[in-house]
């Protein structure tokens, strides 16, 4: 046998043959130990059947491609995978007739064995249509699709810094929006399928790794889903990450039923193959950040100018000497690496995949780091005759995270820039901080703190794990083998704990004689269990040109997270007294319950049908209401497998889907609350009966009657190609109904415990439109140009709202907190014939200079009263439209691409203006704060309680954002063809264009924002790249 | 074949044990606990009760902030959620003794001015606030049942007493919610939570309620004048209740009840309640002590009953004066009183009429501005010390929270709507009596048993207000007094920054009323706005 396969490349050849190799291979090795392991491992392949060799070239230019998935057919899990070099050798049975060769973006072709070497040549772009993509419990091909189902692969990744998954596909799918949280290393996204169907229950999609949906659910009050840790996703190594398939309508993501009507994300994690070679693939990614835009506020002369007019003679005392922006004080440039090795391969029907990852992260606020190690481990053997399929998943992270403290961000806008940033003296850390002879502490009371001083003397560590794995067990039944037994057992555990440190001279939390400070523990730990069991039986009806699939099953998902509760410690040690919690720890917990079917009917490989059905049962639910059905039928027409289509080059795929289904949602409300469950207070929070104090019982407020929010969704698609496949895309149209929404809700007071409850309070609609085109220009040998679009038009209106049944003069419920003046307000609200979350103020009037006049409001209904019956539905907050446009060019071993979006029709509150800029943000308080600069435009005094809820501060925050520019060269292959090597370098967050005046018209609806309220965001900053692939 | 049964047993009972899990959907919390079980012991009642007696108190379920009582759509800083702070702020503020220096706080513009508009978190607070308490009670009195507490033996009698308890405390809310907003939503034990829509009450017909349950709490159940545990309501705080509900009727309900207010007031001062002696020490950390005077308290604790709001808010709000003084860490340089109210006293130097408790150093008598914190004095008649003048004993190490219990009623008030109450015809007293209670307040102010305060003479109706501006001064009347007499909106009496001028203007007559907060207005389509609003 020629000594091509794979184990002995490394392990057997002498170094002699390969001088320059070798000693990047020894350092390699040095740096990565685990790797001998694999090689010992894989030195016992052997093969003993016949062996076919050959190469897979690009048709394109001739270049080798490796990666291609070579598989003898009818077997394909003996396969293995094309070198570097593009070859392959291929051990088979000696009766094996026909090779399969695959490779994603290049299509699927067969070639006959004929005993001679083969030399294959893929066309790139002839279109993914023979792709298998994942759906919910299997998989299908592309073409056989009924749903809109949206598949993004690694190559179509968006490249640069990816901390967290989901940012890899930002902008690339039509109807799928993905905005970033915040600027803060592994923060979590905003992910909007098709507008969210949802007011306030839950808008997220469900998220599935490998078969395990993940809770991204975060408990009642709790700051994140995992205690200390940013954002559930961030646990995922993106570099693990093989592919995403978005489920958009019903009819796709219906077999999820309850959780499935904010859509369904899919990711699938690369595995390796059987019998492949070892392939070692080692990336580095080295990171700059830098702030791109500070909040505009006074100057320390332009204060000054303020304070020395307005201000009372003891205000004017209080100016300082100094000039300060705090703004640059509190942040910084951001360093991050990133380093990822993967080792695959297959050891007979072992297919393995090893992956480590180590990231480091400087965010730019200091202090703020996040450092991250990640491993998964991949094994898919195939035992029994290939009749058991095994996937076992394993993988496992651990971060150690310092979280700056955010409240400097809204400190650094607002401290008085007269003041020096640290003292002579040591009290306070040396840090400035406003005093009062006349207190305890020293330190004047209600004052802001030094900024700077919020985040130095504040440590707030955490190390959060996860782990979440999977066995999944195919089993092919001996005397059926068209019948499968599918059982996926799997786990999601994270653990989160983490201490807040102040120390004891921190003004953040100081005590009179320096005994205060702060020393808290906190932990969560979340145990979710899955367990899922299918039949699913095929069969082809040759003799009707029929073929049908059908699928039953059985699921369980249990969410059980247990929260910590700890007493307060100072920064000695010493326990506050009487701080001890009620109880040591809380254990929320939900439960579902499903039952799922599916049927496939594929008539002439034109027509196409798909039913399916999920019987859904949640804990969270009375029983009365506890389960529901969710049904959904699809049709599909491959117009183009017509005889009217076969003889054309020009249409290359044509495909019309029709599709409904119903789904539910139950995520974002309460585990418990459809009965009143009583709470009992801690002891320092108790009463006193005559000697005794007695820890009180609270009950909740509680909503019996509480059903299932259901979307009905409808979509008609069309799948279109053409010119061989050079053009591609798809079209549809939607019109999602969901009813019984849940939102929290504020009571009639007196009729409920609380006065806001989640209930079922009406129905509400989204309407759209997804366009995706791609495009190859140019293909040729050396020149390629992809384009991709897609843009999604999406109207949501509120069609019924049903707090007070029968109420027809029911305005709707608030939504939209903002903060300052007198506080509790809402600048938008929920109402009939309108978006969610419409801005909703009063009318400003301005004067004859086009200047708001503060406190003068247009009288709607002309009652000489300004009230909340003047205010006025305004703008949505959500966009109507947004797109997304990616590009990429590759001459020879050069590539270069971008990625742009766009929003168009969101308005944006800016929080800034309305709460700082005003004279009493600078005078209005026991010490002087800083006001925005657009106090310089109002002259506002900030005297008129009403003055938050004008319009003059909404404003189209329409933008035009490049995500990420790359360049990249492909060094091909080195070291005598050992390794190839892949460099590219870029920007990410390269401009946006808007007309919003604050600092990122880009508001996240996610934890800690209200959509469309622009107020103190950790900005995002600009980051260069720099980043290595090597393989080999 | 046996390998074929075997592959047909696997999945079958994957299935059995599939429809098992099924019953997994009944969870139910860790901690928490129902209605049922919390009302199945007698402990379980007493602690049901230390809540509905804690949403006075406290903010939430947990010391300081946390687990917050009311949402953070009604109130974002749940630090201003408590019962006494919005109370004092609505009663007082309002009125010529108080303004707060920070106007960019939540709910403070308009306050003083008087033009308060219909969106206002602290008037929307104080509403939920009440109708949380009233909650809690209906849902005690609900399962206080005879029959479902006649299995607890001797605690039964405890229990019934609560229950007695629970129907002073919503008839005090609703009092509150009449004097403030007029015409309130209204519920009781008889509507179930969650079902139903709430009715508006007529402030006439709301009248007669208060009346009838406060009448009948105090003939069935609650225990007789101080013989109940210290924190708990007992018949004297009824009648406390009933004679500054007849005090005011007339603005209730347009009809005098003088002689009902003289009926009560006497039946009180029968129980042997008697002035404190020494009037500086009615505020104190200690003043558990002061069962002589007092009738029933609102219970804080620096350890165990801790809130930002309550006695901490009066120990810290009043403006620059030194935390040594007041017990705590420092001043919020928030309160101070106008001109007017300070004038009330003759001397107010605190040398002869002790109670005048004024901080002076840096402040101007004159409030010459609303939000200067040096325009106006300020008053230390909370301080978080005991009488011998020692730290307060469970004071919190940070010196936050407060332990002064604050009287909802004292002997002192009672003296005072004897004395209207017979001033204004009222009949079951007379008039030499009412000038002794008058003499023996201003003798205790004075600390000398022998002074003349007054001669029968000067014993008048608008003596009366003003000595209850010396007397109760932040003890939560002000507003409600101003309005029995009819100064509250008018010219008749003006003082700095009435109606936002310095030297006061009249204000429409709608701001005798609270505005029905516009959240419950768009979610309970039976309440009509108050008039002007």
């Amino acid at each position: 046998m020629p000594d091509r396969t794979n184990a002995g490349r490394l392990g057997s050849l002498p170094c002699t043959q390969f001088k320059t190799t070798c000693i990047m291979q020894t350092r390699l090795l040095v740096r990565i130990p685990i790797l001998l392991l694999f090689l010992s491992l894989t030195s016992v392949l052997s093969a003993q059947k016949r062996t076919i060799t050959g190469k897979v070239t690009d048709t394109k230019d001739g270049s080798p491609l490796p990666g291609v998935s070579v598989q003898p057919k009818g077997n394909p899990r003996s396969g293995v995978v094309t070198g570097s070099d593009g070859s392959f050798s291929l051990s088979v049975d000696a009766n094996t007739k026909i090779l399969v060769f695959t490779f994603v973006g290049y299509g699927t072709i067969e070639r006959p064995v004929t005993g001679a070497p083969m030399d294959i040549a893929l066309t790139a772009g002839s279109s993914g249509l023979n792709e298998i993509v994942v759906i919910g419990y299997g998989t299908a091909r592309k073409k056989d699709l009924t749903g809109s189902i949206a598949t993004i692969s690694e190559k179509e990744f968006q490249k640069g810094v990816i901390t967290t998954p989901e940012q890899m596909i930002a902008g690339k799918v039509a109807g799928v929006s993905i905005i970033s949280n915040s600027g803060q290393p592994g923060a979590g996204s905003t992910i909007r399928i098709r507008g969210g169907s949802s007011l306030n229950a839950s808008n997220d999609p469900l998220i599935v790794i490998d078969g395990v949906p993940l809770d991204n659910e975060i408990p009642l009050g709790q700051k994140s889903a995992i205690a200390g840790a940013s954002n559930p996703l961030s646990f995922i190594n993106p570099n693990d990450i093989e592919s995403f398939t978005v489920l958009k309508d019903a009819s796709a993501a219906a077999i999820y039923g309850t959780r499935a009507a904010n859509g369904v994300i899919l990711i699938t994690t690369k595995k390796g193959h059987s019998g492949g070679e070892l392939k070692v693939n080692f990336a580095s990614n080295n990171t700059v950040s830098n702030l791109i835009k500070q909040v505009a506020v006074l100057s320390p002369a332009q204060f000054r100018t303020v304070v020395n007019a307005n201000g009372t003679a003891a205000q004017k005392a209080m100016l300082g000497g100094a000039n300060t922006n705090w703004q640059d004080q509190v942040y910084r440039t951001g360093l991050g690496t990133t380093d990822n090795i993967s080792l695959s391969g297959g050891i007979k029907n072992l297919p393995y995949r090893l992956s480590l990852g180590y990231q480091n992260q400087n965010g730019i606020l200091k202090t703020d780091n996040l450092q991250k190690t990640s491993a998964s481990l991949t094994l898919n053997p195939w035992l029994f005759d290939n009749h058991l399929k095994v996937d076992l998943k394993l993988q496992g992270s651990i971060e150690n995270a310092r979280f700056g403290n955010q409240a400097a961000i809204g400190g650094a806008v607002s401290f008085d820039p007269t003041q020096p940033v640290y003292t002579k003296s040591p009290r306070f850390g040396g840090y400035y901080e406003w005093l009062d002879p006349t207190s305890a502490t020293g330190l004047t009371n209600l004052a802001g703190r030094n900024p700077l001083g919020l985040l130095e003397e504040h440590y707030d560590k955490s190390t959060p794990k996860r782990g979440i794995g999977n066995l999944q067990l195919d089993y092919k039944f001996h005397f059926l083998p068209d019948l499968h037994a599918n059982l996926n057992t799997g786990f999601d555990l994270a653990d989160g704990k983490g201490t807040t440190f102040i120390p004891d001279s921190a003004a953040e939390s100081y005590l009179a004689g320096g005994t205060g400070g702060s020393n808290n523990k906190y932990r969560s730990t979340k145990t979710n269990t899955l367990f899922e069991f299918y039949l699913s039986y095929n069969k082809d009806l040759k003799a009707i040109k029929s073929h049908f699939d059908v699928l039953g099953g059985y699921s369980y998902n249990n969410y059980l997270t247990k929260i910590y509760n700890y007493a307060n410690y100072y920064a000695s040690g010493k326990m506050v007294p009487n701080s001890q919690p009620a109880f040591a720890f809380d254990k929320p917990e939900h439960t579902l319950i499903s039952w799922f079917g599916r049927a496939n009917y594929n008539f002439e490989d034109k027509y196409l049908l798909t039913g399916t059905i999920r019987y859904d049962g949640s804990s969270r639910f009375a029983p009365q209401n506890r389960w529901a059905l969710f049904p959904s039928v699809a049709f599909a027409w491959k117009i183009k497998s017509e005889q009217f289509l076969q003889n054309t080059d020009v249409v290359s795929d044509l495909k019309l889907r029709l599709g409904y289904g119903l789904t539910g949602q139950q995520d974002g409300i309460g585990n418990y609350d459809y009965l009143s469950y009583y709470a009992l207070s801690d002891s320092n929070a108790a009463y006193q009966f005559g000697n005794n104090y007695y820890q009180g019982y609270r009950p909740g407020g509680f909503y019996a009657n509480r059903k299932w929010e259901q979307t009905a969704t409808s979509n008609i698609g069309i799948d279109y190609g053409f010119l061989d496949n050079r053009i591609t895309g798809a079209i549809d149209v939607y019109y999602k109904k969901t009813t019984n929404l849940l939102n929290n809700v504020p009571q009639p007071a007196g009729s409920n415990f609380s006065a806001y409850i989640v209930a079922n309070v009406g129905d509400m609609n989204n309407k759209g439109v997804e366009f995706s085109i791609n495009l190859q220009p140019i293909r040729t040998r050396d020149l390629t140009w992809d384009l991709g679009f897609n843009v999604t038009y999406n109207k949501n209106t509120i069609t019924n709202l049903t707090v007070v049944p029968n109420d027809t003069s029911y305005v709707g419920f608030p939504s939209g907190t903002i903060a300052g003046g007198i506080g509790g307000q809402f600048a938008e609200i929920n109402a009939v014939d309108g978006s969610k979350n419409t801005f909703y103020l009063y009318r400003q009037v301005y004067d004859v200079k086009g200047n708001p006049i503060e406190g003068v409001f247009q009288d709607k209904n002309g009652d000489g009263i300004i009230n909340q019956k003047d205010l006025y539905k305004s703008k949505p907050a959500d966009p109507k439209t947004f797109m997304g446009f990616t590009t990429n060019v590759n001459y020879r071993h050069w590539n270069a691409g971008f990625v742009l979006r766009a929003s168009l029709g969101n308005y944006a509150y800016n929080n800034n203006w309305s709460q700082t800029g005003t004279l009493n943000q600078v005078l209005g308080s026991p010490v002087l704060y800083n006001a925005s600069s657009n106090y310089l435009v109002t002259h506002f005094k900030g005297s008129n309680a009403q003055d938050l809820l004008s319009d003059y501060y909404i404003s189209n925050a329409s933008f035009l954002r490049m995500d990420n520019a790359t360049v990249g060269y492909n060094f091909g292959a080195i070291s005598h063809s050992r390794a190839n090597l892949r460099v590219n370098a870029g920007v990410q967050n390269v401009f946006v264009i808007t007309k919003y005046k604050g600092l990122d018209p880009e508001i996240a609806a996610g934890t800690g924002n209200t959509p469309g309220i622009d107020n103190n965001l950790y900005p995002r900053p600009r980051t260069y790249f720099l980043g290595l692939n090597l393989d080999f | 074949m046996q390998k074929m049964k075997r592959n047909i047993f696997i999945p079958l009972a994957l299935c059995i044990l599939a429809a098992a899990c099924s019953k997994k959907l009944d969870r139910i919390p860790t901690n928490d606990v129902t209605a049922s079980e919390v009302y199945s012991t007698s402990l379980g009642f007493t602690q049901a009760m230390a809540k509905v007696y804690a949403s006075f108190a406290n903010t939430g379920n947990v010391g300081g902030t946390g687990s917050a009582d009311i949402p953070t759509q009604i109130i974002a800083d749940e630090g201003n959620s408590d019962f006494l702070r919005l109370y004092f702020n609505l009663q007082e503020l309002t009125t010529d003794e108080g303004a707060w220096t920070w106007q960019n706080d939540a709910g403070i513009q308009g306050l003083h001015e008087m033009s308060w508009s219909s969106v206002n978190p602290i008037v929307d607070g104080l509403y939920y606030r009440s109708f949380f308490q009233i909650s809690l009670c209906n849902d005690f009195i609900t399962h206080a049942t005879d029959a479902a507490i006649a299995k607890f033996g001797s605690s039964a009698d405890t229990i019934r007493h609560y229950r007695a308890e629970a129907r002073f405390l919503r008839a005090y809310q609703y009092w509150v919610l009449m004097d403030l907003f007029g015409n309130p939503p209204f519920v009781t034990e008889k509507d179930a939570i969650g079902t139903f829509i709430p009715k508006q009450i007529s402030r006439a017909d709301l009248f007669k309620y208060v009346e009838s349950e406060l009448k009948a709490a105090a003939d069935s159940g609650l225990a007789a004048p101080r013989q109940n545990l210290y924190g708990r309501a007992d018949q004297a705080a009824a009648w406390a209740l009933l004679a500054r509900l007849y005090l005011n009727a007339h603005v209730y309900t347009g009809t005098d009840r003088y002689s009902d207010a003289i009926t009560y007031c006497n039946k009180i001062i029968a129980a042997g309640y008697t002035l404190h002696p020494d009037y500086t020490e009615l505020m104190l950390a200690d003043n558990n002590l002061n069962t002589d005077e007092n009738i029933f308290t609102i219970v804080y604790d620096g350890t165990f009953i801790q809130n930002y709001g309550g006695t901490t808010y009066l120990i810290h709000g009043p403006a620059n004066i030194p935390g040594s003084i007041t017990g705590c860490n420092g001043s919020w340089t928030g309160l101070r009183l106008t001109q007017q109210s300070i004038t009330l006293f003759p001397d107010y130097s605190g040398n002869t009429d002790h109670r005048a408790q004024f901080w002076q150093t840096g402040q101007t008598l004159a409030m010459t501005d609303m939000y200067t914190a040096t325009a106006g004095f300020s008053t230390f008649k909370f301080r978080n010390v005991t009488r011998t003048g020692a730290p307060a004993p469970d004071r919190d190490a940070a010196g936050n929270f407060s332990d002064i219990d604050f009287p909802l009623f004292r002997l002192g008030e009672i003296y005072l709507i004897y004395a209207e109450s017979v001033l204004r015809g009222g009949t079951g007293g007379d008039a030499t009596t009412a000038y002794n209670y008058i003499n023996a307040l201003g003798r205790r102010a004075h600390k000398d048993n022998t002074l003349t305060y007054i001669t029968p003479s000067q014993l008048t109706t608008d003596f009366i207000l003003d000595e209850r501006g010396r007397e109760l001064y932040y003890e939560c009347s002000r507003r409600t007094d101003l309005i029995r007499y009819n100064k509250f909106t008018t010219s008749s009496y003006l003082w700095a920054w009435k109606g936002g001028v310095e030297a006061g203007t009249a204000v429409a007559d709608k701001y005798n009323l609270f505005p029905i907060p516009s959240t419950d207005l768009s979610s309970n389509p039976n309440l009509k706005q108050n008039p002007g609003y």
